[in-house]
């Protein structure tokens, strides 16, 4: 198969046709990274390539599969990993200058149980430093490009594996979400983006940012590729505690069926109006219209606390991350500034810190410290936990009368690079629609629906399920998927300027 | 609530170890004000006696069984140390001479 032809196949098209013996592991690797060379320096989607490794994964692939191991779907496919996922054999730096060239001493959960499912890693992808940021702008080393207009930002923080994915550098790719990292990448670059249930997927070995918030999750040219990567890395891990013991919810076969006849669908009344570009709203409002087409049951639902969700995210974030980034203390990993025999662990640990964190880093720090002082606590930490609650209760009561919830994934399509880089509280604004569902801990999948009129760019329908129903958002995704294919006479990617 | 100054950001950037430089302290005092009145609007929602979430999940406590299994070897601990000496994490003076 030539190589263009390898990978223009979704990941389960190109899983069959390796266990078919159609084509190999090693072709599929092969073809893949000599797309990355072609597009990298348009693109800038990698921290990482890992062009011997991952041939070396692909003849072992090769190798299991012709021993007649029973492996996955996936196995033989390659993937890129999102920068904070810990490998082994790669260095990890969550795109921080304090992690330059470390590499992790083990694996983190998702990368080990895909690597046994047979699949291979390309390599490391870009992010906004330490998850934060909503344009992977926030990168000590250098913006990713947005393979449908090169001067905009592919989202983020995941914004690295959404552009490898939308540039055919990987078929699949890993990120976290913890506010929106996920959904709002997927959506501005055309992707399927899942956050799946809180403690679905194992936060084990991947850097942490926000704790209660922080959920890793599938990125993939197609809703069934998608649920096939969920469903290879997801199910309890005794080595997060805060892992959900329960079966992983049936996303693949959700996928396959695809159907919404008879499902209940709540348009969240609290999203959308001022603030959300006309493009966004007549997508979102046409995909509404598709959904009824298609024999679900539309309703309005007002979600009153959704429009504090912001505001509580910006407290409860920064304040995680304040108490997780004291780690990096410049002691036992990473950076080490100004040890020059004079100075004490804290004075090398403070000028550490300033050097290796950005500004965005910084800014959260003092944030989330300033958050959790004395005499501040109640004021600002304590009432967002409140508004958690409230939020957690907004859709309690919308799922007691629908399955799902949808609005907007976010509220404009792809941004130029630099429109917002100096303007904390409009970064922010991009994750408005995506943040309740990280404060409640339930499911929720971004799908494409069309490009917005006036810059011909990708919007993103956000479908919104209740813990442990992430199959709801993939049933619903794969129908508006298959149904806006036939009516586009393709997949909306195949229109993108990096299209194959 | 009342603006937050120059001094206040010094201060919270000594608590978080961070030796931040005069232009980031002005810059980070504007924008910190910015964004804390941004927020606070959680004050008004958040009125009476709501319980707080913590966490999405209703877990406490939870153990995995008391089972010895394999760590890191003292190479594998040290390989990304900054400095090492004796197989240790060598780290600059935590007491000062007075101490």
């Amino acid at each position: 198969m030539a190589s263009d032809d390898l990978i223009r196949l979704s990941a389960a098209e190109l899983g069959a046709a390796i266990a078919a013996g159609e084509t190999s592991s090693v072709d599929a690797t092969r073809a893949y990274l000599d797309r990355i060379d072609a597009v990298e320096p348009d693109i800038n989607a990698f921290l990482h390539v890992g062009r011997d490794s991952a041939l070396e994964q692909a003849r072992t692939a090769d190798r299991r599969r012709a021993d007649g191991e029973d492996l996955g779907p996936l196995a033989g496919v390659p993937i890129a990993h999102k920068d904070v996922f810990c490998t082994k054999d790669m260095p990890t730096t969550a795109a921080s200058k304090i992690l330059e060239g470390w590499q992790p001493p083990y694996d983190a959960t998702v990368t080990a149980r895909l690597r046994d499912a047979g699949l291979v890693i390309l390599g490391k992808t870009n992010m906004d430093e330490f998850a934060m940021g909503s344009s992977t702008e926030n990168s000590a080393y250098g913006a990713t490009r947005n393979p449908w207009d090169t001067a905009r930002v592919p989202g983020g923080s995941s914004g690295g594996s959404s552009a490898a994915v939308a540039a055919f550098e990987a078929p699949l790719a890993t990120g976290t979400d913890t506010g929106g990292s996920i959904r709002q990448p997927a959506a501005v670059t055309g992707l399927v983006g899942a956050k799946p249930t809180y403690g679905g997927s194992s936060r084990y070995g991947v850097i942490a940012f926000a704790s209660s918030l922080d959920t890793p999750g599938p990125f993939a040219r197609t809703v069934l590729d998608a649920a096939l990567l969920h469903e290879a890395f997801s199910g309890h891990d005794p080595r997060d505690s805060t892992s959900v013991d329960a079966p992983v919810p049936g996303v693949v076969e959700a996928a396959r069926r695809a159907d919404v006849q008879g499902l209940r669908v709540g348009v969240v009344k609290e999203f959308g109006g001022e603030g959300y570009q006309p493009g966004v709203t007549q997508r979102f409002q046409e995909s509404v219209e598709l959904l009824e087409s298609l024999g679900a049951k539309v309703v309005e639902v007002s979600c009153p606390s959704f429009t504090s969700a912001l505001a509580a995210y910006y407290l409860i974030a920064p304040s995680e991350a304040s108490s997780n980034l004291a780690r990096f203390d410049a002691m036992r990993y990473g950076l080490r500034v100004g040890d020059d025999g004079t100075r004490s662990a804290e004075e090398v640990m403070s000028l550490t810190r300033a050097k290796g964190f950005g500004p965005e880093v910084k800014r959260r720090i003092i944030l989330g410290t300033y958050a959790l002082s004395s005499g501040y606590y109640d004021a600002y930490y304590g009432s967002a936990q409140q508004v958690r609650t409230l939020i957690k209760r907004d859709f309690d009561a919308a799922f007691e009368h629908v399955d799902v919830l949808v609005s907007p994934t976010t509220p404009t399509t792809a941004f130029p690079i630099g429109e917002r880089a100096d303007d904390p509280m409009a970064m922010y604004l991009a994750d408005l629609c995506t943040i309740p569902t990280n404060l409640a801990g339930n499911a929720a999948l971004s799908v494409p629906c069309g490009l917005a009129p006036e810059d011909g760019l990708p919007v993103g329908l956000q479908i919104m399920a209740p813990a442990l129903a992430d199959d709801r958002t993939y049933r619903a995704g794969a129908a508006v998927e298959a149904a806006l294919a036939e009516r586009w006479g393709g997949p909306l990617l195949g229109t993108s300027a990096y299209a194959v | 609530m009342s603006a937050i100054t120059r001094d206040e950001v010094a201060h919270l950037a000594r608590l978080s170890r961070l030796a931040l430089r005069e232009d980031e302290l002005d810059q980070l005092a504007a924008q910190l004000d910015d964004i804390i009145s941004a927020v606070a609007q959680v004050q008004e929602v958040a009125q009476g006696d709501i319980p707080p979430t913590s966490h999405a999940l209703p877990l406490t406590n939870v153990y995995r069984p008391d089972e010895a299994r394999p760590g890191l070897g003292p190479d594998a601990a040290l390989a990304g140390a900054p400095a090492v000496q004796d197989q240790r994490f060598r780290v600059p003076q935590i007491l000062g001479e007075e101490d």
